[in-house]
């Protein structure tokens, strides 16, 4: 990849061109690659979830387009999306209500920079990797006030307002119990964290980590059972009443990207990330992103939505306390093997 | 040129407009929104710098936090955000001479150079270096700050508190 890129720009300055020129092309480039892998995966986990909501309700799901088990279904849906009327309500904040989308998708797909696919498979191997990955995916929740408050509706903005809760009081615990993680490895990066788990994943000495990881990270997806922000039975849909055809496409995009990068990190610092024989890394990585994407789909259809109280609850008093025990675990065994 | 440096103008201009839109926008939720983007083309320019962890820190911080309880509070008083707000006061005044100081500090250390405030960075990894300095040589600081935000916390808890009980 390197000499190819060094080649490009070497062709670029024999046509006398400024440097910038082929360095902005090389970032569309991987831009778009990215921008193609997550469409494509998400119709695939739009599609797969709804199969296996189905088999877990004893259904078949989506059989018809496509042929095989409805295969085609996620595409149908989404040309049926893109072409929908953009409407705007008459009371929306228009500006705020046209950017919101983007923010969301944007911190979504800005996430996919340091998920380290395979050795070397990788858009920018920050030093920063995980505290890059928490920083952005804040941004997501700017997003959602943005939405919830533009259109005018006391729904979305109740939606928003509980999302935001949420996200602030998750965050903690997601911080915290990826912390165990970097003190063992002594790095932030992501190809680091990767090859200091040759010898074993960091799920076994890490496992309570691994599921406090787990549970805030599924609560950071407003998946079920955190769906608070947009339950329907309470909120109509949350954040997101208001949106429809394209822009509605967008936050669902942003959703499920958001899955597969929550997935991808749990991958990269507790299950090995492109460690496994016979088969090569990436696929690997991909399998084990997808089994985790999965345990979150089961999850969903598996277990009903807590109260706001209870969500709460299970946040302060139990997640964070157990993330600090974890942290302190780690540090005095940590400072033990040294003696 | 490189693309830093056209990242850097873009993101300059970028973060002085969302600072103009803060303190002009009529809506104040419009104003929140904008300082979101300002805290990050902030965040942008320090990574321009280098300073990936001050980056960040500054999105996770500033972004994810702050703006974000900011724009709850706002929310949560529905009165203001309905309609327009004043957005001059009566320290017009004051202020341009607070900005101007401002400038004529910053012109006065553009011409000067800033070698003299920006030593030339020397370390490969600056948050690795980050992180020992705080807990060896400004442990003391760190500790104090520390304390200061654990009584914030507790004043804030405090305060929340004695409100419901009146009720």
């Amino acid at each position: 990849m390197e000499g190819l890129t060094e080649s490009f720009y070497n062709t670029f300055e024999a046509w006398g061109l400024p440097l910038f020129v082929p360095q902005l092309i090389v970032m569309l480039a991987v831009a778009t690659a990215v921008l193609i892998f997550t469409a494509v995966s998400v119709m695939f986990m739009v599609w797969w979830e709804r199969k296996i909501s189905a088999h877990i309700q004893v259904r078949f799901g989506p059989m018809r387009v496509g042929g095989w088990h409805g295969w085609a279904q996620s595409i149908a849906d989404g040309l049926k999306l893109l072409l929908k009327e953009d409407i705007i309500p008459a009371g929306a904040d228009r500006l705020v209500f046209a950017l919101a989308p983007m923010v969301v998708f944007a911190a979504s797909l800005a996430a996919f920079v340091i998920i380290p696919f395979g050795p070397g498979l990788i858009a920018g191997d920050l030093n920063i990797g995980v505290l890059f990955y928490i920083s952005i995916s804040s941004l997501t929740v700017v997003g959602i006030i943005m939405a919830g408050w533009s259109s005018n509706n006391k729904y979305s903005v109740l939606g928003a307002i509980r999302s935001a809760a949420q996200a602030v009081s998750y965050e903690v615990p997601l911080v915290l119990s990826v912390i165990g993680v970097i003190m063992t490895v002594g790095s932030m990066s992501m190809t680091r964290i990767v090859e200091a788990q040759e010898g074993m994943w960091f799920v076994v000495p890490q496992l309570l980590g691994f599921l406090i990881y787990l549970t805030a990270a599924i609560a950071e997806c407003n998946r079920t059972p955190f769906d608070i922000p947009e339950a329907e039975s309470e909120l109509v849909a949350g954040f997101h009443v208001e949106y429809s055809g394209m822009r509605f496409a967008i936050f669902f995009l942003a959703e499920y990207a958001n899955m597969f990068v929550v997935s991808a990190i749990a991958t990269t610092l507790f299950l090995g990330g492109w460690h496994g024989p016979l088969l090569p890394g990436w696929l690997w990585f991909l399998l084990k992103t997808y089994f985790i994407i999965f345990v979150m789909m089961w999850l969903r259809w598996t277990l009903a939505r807590l109260r706001v109280d209870q969500l709460m609850n299970l946040g302060w008093k139990f997640l964070l306390p157990l993330a600090l025990l974890n942290m302190g675990i780690t540090g005095l065994i940590l400072v033990l093997k040294d003696y | 040129m490189t693309v830093t440096h056209v990242v850097f103008f873009l993101m300059a201009a970028f973060t002085v407009g969302a600072s103009l839109l803060v303190v002009l926008a009529k809506n104040i939720v419009h104003c929140a929104i904008a300082l979101v983007f300002a805290f990050f083309g902030v965040a942008a320019l320090f990574v321009l710098l280098d300073a990936e962890f001050l980056a960040a820190a500054q999105v996770l911080l500033y972004v994810g936090g702050i703006t974000i309880l900011l724009l709850f509070a706002i929310m949560l008083t529905s009165r203001i955000s309905a309609g327009g707000v004043k957005i001059m006061n009566e320290q017009v005044g004051i202020s341009a001479v607070v900005v101007l100081a401002i400038v004529g500090l910053l012109a006065y250390a553009n011409l000067k150079g800033f070698p003299a405030l920006v030593p030339p960075l020397t370390m490969a990894d600056n948050t690795a270096s980050i992180g020992k300095l705080l807990l060896t040589t400004y442990v003391l600081p760190f500790e104090v700050v520390s304390l200061l935000l654990l009584a914030a916390m507790v004043g804030a808890i405090i305060l929340a508190r004695r409100e419901r009980e009146k009720d």
